[in-house]
């Protein structure tokens, strides 16, 4: 296509890239006086404060891949184990609410890891006050989630804070699984000519928070797209097998940061092209409206997966006849260069680089 | 999406592609400068660069309210929000703009009762919520905000509601052009008009530009299309030796401005003598504060702000790059010491700032990375 394209880079003069290259692959050191919203946002401010102060206090190899679930050497096989707080304002939204979303959070973790989960704990922080018709209403919702995901919620705790010192109910959920030892999903798996697969119109779970709690006056209906991930993972290891490379579910930060994840880790790029990527008009209309791209915003039940070009086609046909993969499209591809950098081709005929997200445009939405 | 798709439709892309790179001259190079930040966002959003001929250069301008407000001015919001009384309120680019000692989001984390808001009328609403603290509203923008400033203070005043100000830091864009313009070391050949300013003020204070300067000025919306056919109008003008103010976004921009809006601001404000803008200096006449009638609502006189001028660092080159003298990457700290992560200057901050839609859209641009074929 397009003569732009071929115009890419034209016109510019000498810039110091090697110095936005060493920035961009710099561990960076936590030198944040105080923890601000930001830092709960998935983006750079995440990576910062998770890769500055957590990872050399725990340094161990299970911790070091910073993926999704942990890898436990366990006999002949391994265990995988996940873990995930909600705190999502408000506790019910159109098409969910954070009952299911703990339960499919942690268990599309284990999933997109390659492991079949196994149980999950949940420790639910309470405050004070708090109706017991809300609090049933998650339980139930996490005992449906649960059995609609085959895993069982084995134990537990429960804590009751003052009023006013949690926002109504706070979640959290581990969960175990069984590696799937046929599997070598990673960003070093991933090589060049691979495609990017994505399950799904992109953003609808941020959209519906953010539409459900009324500040924008949006009349709208956008429902969470918060599921359980394992069928389509089945769906796809089973038409892929090896092909299957790499996995993530893109929660906060969505596809954009991800993306930007794959790229830093393997060391090539990415390109995406924007009018491949499904996005719902109301959505699409929703971040138009607040200046934000649908590429960062949250996700509770898409998949995002590379596969190898020749099982491509035949993995999104698979995904396409799984329900919640409808909508399934090959969205991008892996490149050699621009290493370590994600580009999207614009539907206007033009290219643009896409970066982790920056700030925080939404907070508090799982 | 209707009414915005069709501004953004690839093959007429293509075709006003075509004519722009038909009609200019191999020879003559074109430096354009787009006044408005929302401009440089959709150019780097949808990768415009890639569709102009390389004789034709974008020039980003000084048309970002954030990144325009000197240090002391977001200094002195600081010092109004840390007041334990006070919740603040302000729109989210303001949150990570760096004073001298912090921005937003760090004194919101040590304790200070920070909003964001949408619109200043929910500032409005959180002050009849809370009629034991308050509320102050930080009121940035250009014309295009200013109005809806005004009206809340109507608003305000209508409803005698006395624990609400604001702390005004609207400016004007008529006179930082005009600056721009009298700059010796200006070199721009034809000016994109803010089209959400023109909303407001109209076309008509632009003729200044052909008439005193012999610049042309095309007013242009913010959609890929709209950019792309107004750099068509003004090549056509340039290579025509025509010189005029010409008006791109009818559908939403009169000749004369919309007047109920243009009345409230003159009820609701006045003109500073003088205002500071980052990177330009102080400007005559280029800023709005409360008109008298509005004294009880300014949070100025309320809180008594010193009005202490702020240097900014010493590395930071936002002014060389307002001005167009720069392009973003040729700034000494770009991407190292100023990132959209930790800015420096504000330009880094705001989606609608250079730097930052340099950051973070264009650096592949000037990488000369060829991504190939599909």
């Amino acid at each position: 296509m397009s003569e732009g394209r071929e115009k890419v880079g034209a016109g510019f003069g000498p810039v110091p890239t090697d110095a936005l290259q060493q920035n961009r692959r710099r561990s960076p050191r936590f030198t944040a006086p105080r923890i601000d919203m930001s830092h709960g946002a998935g983006g750079k401010a995440t990576h910062k404060l998770i890769e500055g102060l957590l990872l050399p206090a725990f340094d161990n190899p299970a911790l070091a891949p910073l993926a999704d679930a942990a890898m436990l050497p366990f006999g002949d096989t391994s265990l995988a184990i996940s873990t995930d707080s909600y705190v999502v304002r408000p506790l019910v939204f159109p098409g969910g609410s954070i009952g299911e979303l703990a339960v499919n959070g942690t268990v599309n973790d284990l999933a997109v890891s390659g492991a079949t989960p196994l149980a999950l704990s949940a420790a639910l922080i309470v405050e004070e006050g708090l109706e017991t018709d809300a609090l049933a209403h998650e339980i139930e919702a996490m005992a449906a989630a649960a059995r609609n995901a085959g895993v069982s919620i084995a134990t537990g705790d429960t804590k009751v804070v003052e009023r006013g010192k949690a926002d109504g109910l706070y979640i959290t959920t581990t969960g175990v699984g069984m590696v799937d030892e046929g599997l070598d999903l990673s960003a070093s798996s991933v090589r060049p000519g691979d495609k990017v697969l994505c399950s799904g119109t992109l953003g609808d779970h941020g959209a519906a928070i953010l539409i459900a709690r009324g500040d924008l006056e949006l009349e709208a209906e956008v429902l969470s797209d918060t599921r359980p991930l394992t069928p389509l993972v089945e769906a796809l290891k089973s038409v892929a097998g090896q092909g299957l490379r790499f996995m993530r579910d893109p929660t906060r930060g969505g596809v954009g940061t991800v993306l930007n994840e794959l790229a830093r880790d393997s060391g090539y790029g990415v390109a995406l092209w924007e009018e491949r990527i499904p996005v719902r008009e109301v959505v699409n209309g929703a971040c138009e409206i607040l200046g934000i791209d649908p590429l960062y915003v949250a996700n509770e039940g898409k998949l995002l997966a590379v596969m190898a070009p020749d099982v491509a086609d035949r993995a999104l046909e698979a995904l396409r006849k799984v329900e919640g993969g409808e909508e399934a499209a090959i969205i991008g591809e892996i490149r050699e260069e621009p290493a370590r950098m994600v580009l999207m081709h614009t539907r206007f005929g033009g290219a643009r680089m896409i970066d982790m997200l920056v700030g925080d445009p939404l907070p508090r939405i799982c | 999406m209707k009414y915005v798709d069709e501004f953004r439709n690839a093959d007429l892309a293509r075709a006003v592609s075509a004519e722009i790179a038909s009609l200019v001259d191999p020879k003559r190079h074109y430096k354009i400068m787009e006044v408005c930040g929302g401009h440089t966002h959709t150019i780097y959003r949808h990768g415009i660069k890639d569709l102009l001929p390389d004789q034709v250069e974008l020039v980003h301008g000084p048309g970002c309210p954030v990144c325009v407000l000197p240090m002391g001015r977001v200094d002195e919001g600081i010092a109004i929000a840390e007041r334990p009384e006070v919740i603040f309120t302000c729109f989210g680019d303001m949150m990570r703009v760096p004073g001298s000692k912090g921005n937003l989001l760090e004194v919101k984390a040590e304790g200070a009762d920070i909003r964001m808001v949408y619109s200043p009328l929910d500032a409005l609403r959180i002050a009849r919520e809370n009629p034991d603290r308050e509320v102050v509203f930080y009121a940035i923008g250009f014309e295009t905000t200013a109005p809806s400033t005004a009206l809340t203070l109507q608003r305000a005043k209508k409803e005698g509601i006395e624990n609400f100000s604001v702390f005004c830091n609207h400016v004007t864009i008529v006179p930082p052009v005009r600056a721009l313009l009298d700059s010796p070391d200006l070199r721009l050949d034809a000016f994109i008009g803010p089209g959400h300013v023109s909303t407001v003020i109209g076309c008509r204070p632009y003729e200044f530009m052909p008439a005193d300067y012999g610049k042309p000025c095309v007013v242009a919306g913010f959609e890929p299309l709209d950019l792309m056919q107004s750099v068509l109008m003004l090549i056509r003008q340039l290579d025509e030796g025509r010189c005029e103010v010409e008006n791109q976004y009818g559908r939403a921009v009169l000749w004369e401005g919309n007047l109920k809006a243009l009345e409230a601001m003159s009820e609701a404000f006045e003109l500073r003598p003088y205002f500071e803008w980052r990177g330009l200096g102080f400007i005559a006449q280029s800023a709005l504060k409360l008109s008298p009638a509005y004294a009880d609502l300014d949070a100025e006189l309320r809180y008594s702000t010193p009005g202490v001028r702020v240097a900014d660092p010493k590395a930071c080159q936002c002014g060389e790059v307002l001005k167009g003298v720069l392009k973003p990457p040729e700034c000494k700290v770009f991407g190292t010491a100023c990132t959209p992560e930790r800015p420096l200057g504000a330009l880094m901050v705001s989606s609608e700032g250079a730097c930052a839609a340099y950051y973070n859209f264009g650096r592949k641009s000037f990488e000369k990375v060829e991504i190939g074929a599909r």
